[in-house]
């Protein structure tokens, strides 16, 4: 009895309002009114991520869901980003490829290079002789047996005609190949960019498909997320109970939710990252080996640092927001007393 | 300290827990609450700690009328209460230096300020050095007093007890008595459910009789034995 104080003196309820009482006897600051908050969040950051090691099964198979969900918009997203970097390289070349009529003598070919070049809408003209297409052909389409059977070269000669104009548009590209497909050398006229285009068309509908997944799974992971903490918030009844009896806030009490839904969230997207990463690991051989038939070095692009920095934020942030709505939700359900 | 006016409480479902019931219990005053079960005496406790509303009337507590707080004051306004409960309301997975300190949790105070207050609070109701111990090990009058420091940890003016002596044998019952007595002694108000009738008789303190939700005797005397 001799340690406690009188305090009949201090009024109850109107002082009582104050959110940090001053402690009795230390030194009251601002400074250690803000160590005693940032102590209060850290302790429950890391109490948060003790409860989920606790509970091992459990907080891995969460984790696992949110990281699946996350993965999706995430793989999407990075089809879309090496789409275009395939097609980037020609996006502004808008070559067309002259099939000469067979039969013609092998100068012939040249002859009309030069006189495309002279041509002021023409900036280059490659020619692509009969014999060497052949060659190319036999090497890459494992047609080569099929090939040696043939009496005569089925291949006519090419030209690979670049325009002029750079940013030429469909109808004079048009206009061009409608001019030269006149030309009595001339067989067929391809305008090379038609798939090209066809090709974008296609990454712009993945691309939307892409925000739809997102927006869609985003949900999914806060009602994952949402579904787990009322879970939680149900084992633990009867502790949210005495807070509420002796005064805790609603802050305080979400409080240690907040920070579980946090960490769900992270880890979902720690596994999305290690799991589209994989993905990539995988996958780098075998694309190296089809870019490598097709003539080419691409390499797989990887998340860059943005992308992996928004899949964890929007991960965390998700967590953060499935749980502070169930928590709110369902921290209103349990009050004191109902019971009895 | 305590002022019911013409206080009614009627729960879902119609009956009527209190009828145009006043009373008031002063500052630094230890009053009993008795009646039989069903009598009142819960929801007169229940009013004053903000866990239920009144239907009608006025409660006013240190001068504050409870009609006018908010939800969200509701934490605020409890944190000048200290609680007793029949069943302890303790948390079986703390140690009892985590129940004894959660008040002080709850108002943003420092670690180590609260290690000293809840030495304080243990060493008020003789359970110094029981801090590490988890409260499944302990009796049930140990129990009951572990729930009493955590009432008292953040030193409240008010503390009101629901039936605390409820699963006591009669001598530990007089043991917690007595532990309110020195509250009461350093001017904290209380207010003490219980139909302990030959205790209450013991310490001869006030006595606040409810039958059927309305006053029967409001005295010193024992009044009608109920």
């Amino acid at each position: 009895m001799n340690r406690r104080r009188p305090n009949s003196t201090r009024p109850l309820a109107p002082k009582a309002r104050r959110k940090l009482p001053a402690p009795a006897k230390q030194g009251v600051g601002g400074m250690r009114l803000i160590r005693v908050y940032f102590t209060r969040h850290a302790q429950n950051l890391f109490s948060a991520l003790g409860r989920m090691v606790r509970q091992p099964i459990g907080s891995l198979l969460t984790v696992t869901v949110i990281g699946i969900a996350l993965c999706l918009p995430a793989g999407l997203h990075l089809l879309v980003v090496n789409g275009k970097a395939v097609t980037s390289s020609w996006d502004s070349a808008v070559d067309l490829t002259v099939y000469l009529k067979p039969g013609l003598p092998p100068e012939a070919a040249k002859g009309l290079a030069g006189r495309l070049e002279k041509r002021l809408d023409v900036a280059s003209v490659q020619v692509i002789p009969a014999a060497q297409a052949l060659e190319e052909f036999r090497e890459l389409s494992g047609f080569g047996e099929a090939l040696e059977a043939l009496t005569e070269n089925p291949i006519p000669d090419v030209l690979v005609i670049r325009p002029a104009q750079e940013d030429i548009n469909a109808t004079q590209v048009k206009m061009l190949a409608d001019e030269l497909t006149a030309w009595k050398e001339i067989d067929l006229v391809q305008v090379d960019t038609a798939w090209v285009e066809r090709f974008h068309a296609l990454l712009a509908i993945l691309r939307r498909a892409v925000s739809l997944a997102a927006a869609v799974l985003a949900v999914g992971v806060v009602v994952i997320v949402g579904n787990t903490i009322r879970l939680d918030i149900q084992s633990r009844k009867s502790e949210i109970e005495v807070c509420k009896l002796i005064g805790a806030s609603d802050a305080f009490i979400r409080r240690p939710f907040l920070y579980s839904g946090l960490w769900y969230g992270l880890g979902g997207a720690v596994i999305a990252l290690l799991v589209v990463n994989g993905t990539m690991l995988l996958l780098q051989q075998p694309i190296r080996q089809v870019a490598g038939l097709y003539g080419s070095n691409f390499e797989l692009t990887g998340l860059d640092f943005g992308s992996v920095l928004l899949i964890l934020a929007g991960g965390s942030g998700l967590g953060w927001l499935g749980s502070w709505l169930a928590a709110t939700r369902h921290m209103r359900l349990i009050e004191p007393g109902k019971d009895s | 300290m305590i002022r019911f006016e013409q206080v009614a409480k009627r729960y879902p479902g119609g009956r009527e827990a209190l009828s145009e019931l006043s009373m008031s219990v002063k500052k630094g005053e230890m009053t009993f609450l008795t009646g039989h079960s069903g009598a009142g005496k819960s929801t007169i406790l229940k009013l004053i700690a903000l866990i239920e509303r009144p239907t009608r009337g006025q409660v006013i507590i240190n001068g504050q009328n409870t009609n006018g707080i908010s939800r969200r004051q509701i934490p605020a306004f409890r944190r000048g209460i200290g609680m007793v409960f029949q069943d302890h309301k303790l948390l079986y997975d703390r140690t009892v230096l985590d129940n004894v300190g959660l008040p002080l949790v709850v108002q943003g105070i420092g670690h180590r300020e609260i290690g000293r207050r809840v030495r304080a609070a243990l060493d008020q109701v003789g359970l110094l050095g029981k801090e590490k111990i988890f409260p499944v090990a302990l009796s049930t009058g140990e129990q009951q007093r572990v729930g009493i420091a955590r009432a008292v940890v953040s030193k409240p003016d008010l503390l009101i007890a629901d039936e605390p002596t409820g699963n006591l044998d009669p001598e530990l019952s007089l043991e917690i008595m007595n532990l309110f007595q020195r509250f009461n002694d350093v001017g904290v108000t209380l207010l003490i459910a219980s139909h302990d009738h030959s205790l209450i008789e013991q310490l001869g303190k006030r006595r606040i009789t409810l039958a059927s939700g309305r006053l029967l005797s409001n005295g010193l005397s024992g009044g009608l034995s109920v």
